[in-house]
């Protein structure tokens, strides 16, 4: 299925936001999240932004005080995900203009929002900033 | 409204209140989110539906960040879910596609707000229910959808189009029916030109194929237009991986694609592009040479890169190269060496790999040599995983790669003396394992034990205690090939063994036995006299010689008429004299005194049996010692006898045995296992003496039980006294019915060796030579004549094993999806695998003359074949896919026989199937025969 979790995670390892694409108990998850941030923050800024965990591979990759984990299983192109991180972070940051832990802290559902216009099912569906922009947009504009 | 509903809206505390509370809770932020969730319990009872969204909005705040159970709100979620108004919408689709999964409850009742919802007109509230419904269908949820999936397949607006796509995989999975419905629409939209609903289609293809390739085969000429014509990176991303599935199966196509993909390897600008290519050609088309060679440039590329995630990536794209390309890695050993030592953990673990993959047998010695020496150096997780990885390559098909088994011991030896080292149990199990296996070695093996028992310091690494007892095991089963046994004694008695665990300690104490007996033997025994073995033979079979003192004294006075053996005053190995002997039983005994308090059992046991043994042994030495000419007679002989016998169980040869041997003998005709046995009651009776002789000295075989080797079952014989079997023959004679016919010669009928022969007296090079003769046809074949020392032989009993494991492996189960997937694409005809492939290459051949043409060919066909054989099709069907499967896979009888009640489920859901056929019709204005599983006509 490609893509099995996103999650962003500031440098003290709290969860900023979660978003699973197969079903796990909350316990399963808290226990998931864990281990998964302990390695990930343990590993420096030399170091590759892959982690194999358990049967996942995670791509993560930092920004400012945020980092962004994706889990994916094995046949997914690490590459491509590292830019679809990228990607993620680019439409965020033009929709928040700059955006810092604190949009998405206030936004959470907006940035929910954001990831299931380019994610459906676990695999990326949407490549274009402003094809995933434009719900968003268009929903503010009627509220 | 009610007033107090109005004050819980007035002052209802919104999400972005928790938030900044939050933030303000440096402690005591459990107290505040409990508070906040009691706030929500309350107020998610609200009749006032904005109330109960903000509720919800918050709890799944709560939910997806601090991990509180959201289901008991799984109703209220289906509350705000029928509000009118979309922000409401929005809190209840967020809440539950992120609660909701198979076994909640109140799934049932969303399945009428998703259908009113897809059927809406506000695409936004189409699209949100897609989303739910991509997260949380099953099987239910997808049977009763698809018509409303299948109507969105061919929105025309785009952006619902592109979402009802991305649903289609969670609808097939769950209910494969569907692909008869929606299949059809699917591949349509292969051919869309928008990039948006192609990345879509491709994913889903992609995913598909990752499951079950073979159905998808005859879409190649699709995929291979986009492969050709993409200018999206996702898109041909996705592409490369189902060619990556696909090339394999076909080797017309893997001919056809390995240009294009190449020409993108050169040209291309984005690595995860280019990384994807590298990774095709070096999984899917790794025979085409001058491909692989490209690629593997490329990776050299990525090797030499500053950044590590392509150099990651391309250590990881080279162990898949090296499978099948050797000549890749050697190329790039020098990075691959340099990476051993990077900074970043995971890129060492992968050089790793990459190294152990370029092991062979001319240089594992180097390698191993310079990975110990890495070992040394590393962090202890690093470490260790050299020492595993070593110990598991090395170990491989038993010791495949190993020639010189004395530098493996050596090397064993030296590893588990690594400060790091963690691997002990692993060591223990090879040393154990290879001392059974390879006869060469034992001297080797012996000298590398003595190195470690003898180096106090071992014996307070708690990860090394396991080792320890393989050496102590070693050097007292062996103890035949010690240049100094009595150092070996002192080294099992040391102090410091009272670190050990007690279930090492019995092993250290059943060694100094052996060693003991070992001494007294060469010394008394052996040293010139001639103990005529016959002698032995002629005690009667009635003595009762259990481990109790009294047995052997009596044993003794029985037998103390018929000797006649002097036993002999010069030893024949230099180091043992009587002197010494006089020193080691009292070593011993000063050393195992305490034990016989100790408060574990095995322990106590042991030390008194050794002790007993002392106490029987060492009068007579003393008498000897001090009268050193023997003029000794009577109980001296015996004492001497006693020796002998005890000399004479140890050394008798431990035979691997394999798991599977009980298996391997056939029950005998007469036999009747399941019948009742109460009339054997009465033939016990009279069994009892013989049996209690039978075990007569031999409980040290059971003692060394407690050793657990790692494939070896130490078979018990207890047969251990020839003149036991006279008796027993006897007994045999009269109860023929309770034995097996000719056991023996039963077993080697079934070509494998006996564990243990009955030759007692036979010294034990003779017995280990037959043991080689009768598994000469299982021995390794592969001896290499280029070395100078010739393999020694390594005993292999384990073929039976590896069958047994590979029968365990997991059938690749043809689930219920591929089956209809290849029911709509190959249609009901009887497709053997060549037939699809003639079609796919006339496909290929025929691109350029018309996409619609080929496009119905198949269906078409398959369309004609249904009007022609009509019911019977199914039939032949069935045993077609079963046969197809059977060339694939042919594995062992247990594997058919599971096959077939695969197939007999398959086709029991095929009716199952049938019968939702028919409610499908009522749905859809379509003729379909409830009996034959007919492609729909709107497939055609």
């Amino acid at each position: 299925m490609g893509i099995r979790f996103i999650l962003m995670v500031n440098k003290q390892g709290q969860t900023r936001l979660a978003q699973y694409y197969e079903w796990l108990t909350l316990e399963e998850r808290r226990a998931l999240e864990g281990e998964i941030v302990r390695k990930c923050l343990a590993r420096n800024e030399q170091q590759c932004s892959f982690v194999e965990h358990r049967n996942y591979k995670i791509v993560y990759r930092r920004y400012a005080s945020l980092f962004f984990l994706v889990g994916v299983d094995n046949e997914e192109n690490e590459l491509a995900i590292l830019e679809f991180i990228h990607l993620l972070v680019e439409t965020m940051d033009r929709h928040f203009g700059n955006v810092c832990e604190l949009d998405i802290m206030f936004h959470l559902e907006k940035a929910h929002f954001m990831l299931e216009e380019m994610v459906m099912n676990g695999s990326v569906v949407e490549t274009s900033k402003a094809n995933i922009l434009s719900p968003i947009q268009l929903m503010e504009k009627a509220s | 409204m009610s007033g107090p509903s109005l004050m819980d809206s007035l002052f209802q505390r919104s999400l972005e209140d928790i938030i900044k509370g939050l933030r303000q809770q440096l402690i005591g932020e459990q107290a505040f989110i409990s508070k906040a969730l009691e706030e929500i319990r309350k107020e998610i009872k609200s009749t006032d539906l904005s109330t109960k969204s903000t509720a919800l909005l918050k709890l799944s705040y709560l939910s997806n960040l601090h991990f509180h159970d959201l289901s008991f709100a799984a109703f209220h979620a289906l509350e705000v879910l029928s509000s009118p108004r979309f922000s409401h919408k929005k809190i209840a689709y967020h809440a539950i596609s992120l609660s909701f999964h198979d076994s909640t409850p109140v799934l049932l009742l969303i399945t009428n707000h998703l259908r009113k919802d897809l059927n809406s007109t506000n695409e936004f509230e189409v699209s949100l229910s897609l989303q739910c419904l991509s997260r949380i269908a099953n099987v239910d949820l997808a049977r009763d959808l698809t018509p409303e999936v299948f109507a969105l397949l061919s929105s025309n607006k785009l952006y619902l189009r592109k979402r009802a796509v991305a649903v289609v995989l969670r609808v097939f999975e769950k209910y494969p029916d569907s692909v008869r419905v929606c299949f059809k629409r699917l591949v349509e939209n292969l051919e869309n030109s928008d990039p948006q609903i192609l990345s879509a289609v491709v994913g889903v293809f992609s995913e598909l194929a990752c499951k079950d390739p073979r159905s998808y085969l005859p879409l190649a000429p699709e995929f291979y237009k986009i492969l050709v014509d993409s200018k999206n990176n996702w898109i041909s991303i996705k592409v490369l991986k189902i060619f990556s599935k696909l090339a394999p199966l076909e080797p017309r196509l893997a001919k056809r694609v390995v240009e294009p993909i190449c020409d993108l390897l050169r040209n291309t600008g984005a690595k995860s592009l280019l990384f994807e290519c590298i990774r095709t050609v070096v999984t899917s088309l790794s025979e085409y040479e001058s491909a692989v060679r490209l690629a593997v440039g490329k990776v050299r590329e990525f090797l030499v890169d500053e950044d590590p995630n392509l150099k990651y990536l391309g250590l990881q794209a080279l162990r898949i190269v090296a499978e099948k390309h050797l000549w890749a890695v050697s190329e790039n050993k020098e990075v691959v060496i340099k990476s051993l030592s990077d900074g970043d953990p995971n890129i060492k673990i992968e050089s790793l790999r990459l190294v152990m993959a370029m092991v062979s047998e001319h240089n594992v010695s180097e390698i191993s040599r310079v990975l110990v020496n890495y070992a040394l150096k590393s962090d202890p997780v690093f470490c260790n995983e050299i020492l595993g990885s070593i110990l598991s390559t090395c170990s491989r098909n038993l010791y495949e790669i190993i020639v010189d088994f004395d530098w493996y011991v050596s090397l064993l030896g030296e590893m588990s003396r690594i400060p790091h080292c963690q691997t002990g149990e692993e060591i223990e199990n090879q040393l154990i394992d290879i001392g059974l296996r390879v006869k060469d070695v034992r001297p080797e093996l012996v000298r590398v034990a003595r190195d470690l028992l003898i180096d106090p310091a071992l014996l307070g690494n708690s990860f090394l205690h396991s080792v320890l007892s393989a050496a102590a095991w070693a050097s007292g089963e062996y103890v035949e090939f010690s240049r100094n046994p009595l150092e070996l004694m002192e080294a099992l008695l040391q102090p410091r063994t009272s670190l050990l665990p007690s279930s090492i300690r019995t092993v250290y104490i059943q060694s100094a036995f052996k060693v003991l007996v070992f001494c007294l033997h060469t010394c008394f025994v052996r040293g010139g006299s001639i103990v005529a073995s016959a002698s032995l033979n002629n005690l009667p079979a009635g003595v009762s010689a259990s481990v109790s003192y009294e047995s052997f004294d009596e044993f003794s006075v029985e037998n103390g008429a018929d000797a006649s053996v002097v036993h002999g005053q010069t030893c024949a190995s230099a180091p043992i004299t009587k002197e010494s002997i006089v020193n080691l039983l009292n070593l011993v005994e000063l050393a195992l005194g305490p034990l016989l308090g100790s408060h574990d059992v095995e322990v106590q046991e042991r030390a008194r049996n050794l002790l007993g043994f002392i106490d029987l042994t060492k009068p007579e030495v003393l008498n000897s010692a001090v009268q050193e000419k023997d003029d000794s007679e009577g109980k001296g002989v015996e004492t001497s006898k006693i020796i002998k016998l005890m000399h004479d169980a140890f050394s008798k040869e431990l035979g691997p045995v394999s798991l599977s041997a009980q298996g391997k003998v056939s029950l005998p005709d007469g036999l009747k296992l399941k019948e009742n046995l109460g009339d054997l009651e009465m033939i016990c009776g009279d069994l009892e003496p013989p049996s209690s002789n039978a075990f007569s000295f031999g409980s040290s075989y059971e003692q060394k039980d407690g050793l657990s080797f790692s494939n070896l079952q130490i078979k018990e014989d207890s047969e251990q006294t020839n003149e036991s079997t006279s008796l027993l023959a006897e007994h045999r004679k009269r109860h023929g019915l309770y034995y097996l016919p000719s056991g023996k010669s039963e077993l080697v009928s079934n070509d494998y060796p006996p564990a243990n022969d009955p030759i007692l007296q036979g010294d034990i090079d003779d017995n280990a030579d037959n043991l080689v003769k009768l598994t000469a046809e299982s021995l390794v074949p592969k001896r290499k004549s280029n070395h100078g020392k010739p393999r020694p032989v390594v005993v292999k009993l384990d073929e039976v094993d590896e069958k047994h494991v590979a029968m365990k492996k997991p059938e690749s189960r043809d689930d219920s999806l591929s089956g209809a997937v290849r029911d709509v694409l190959f249609g009901c005809e009887d497709v053997p695998p060549t037939l699809s492939q003639s079609n796919l290459s006339n496909k290929l051949s025929s691109k350029r003359k018309g996409k619609e043409k080929q496009h119905t060919d198949p269906h078409a066909e398959s369309k004609e074949n249904v009007i022609d054989d009509g019911n019977s099709s199914l039939r032949r069907k069935d045993r077609s896919h079963g046969k197809e499967r059977r060339h694939r896979s042919p594995r062992k009888k247990n594997a058919e026989e599971r096959k077939e009640t695969n197939q007999k489920e398959k086709e029991k859901s095929r009716r199952h199937h049938g019968r939702h056929k028919s409610r499908q019709r009522a749905e859809e204005p379509l003729k379909v025969s409830a009996q034959t599983p007919v492609i729909p006509d709107f497939l055609l």
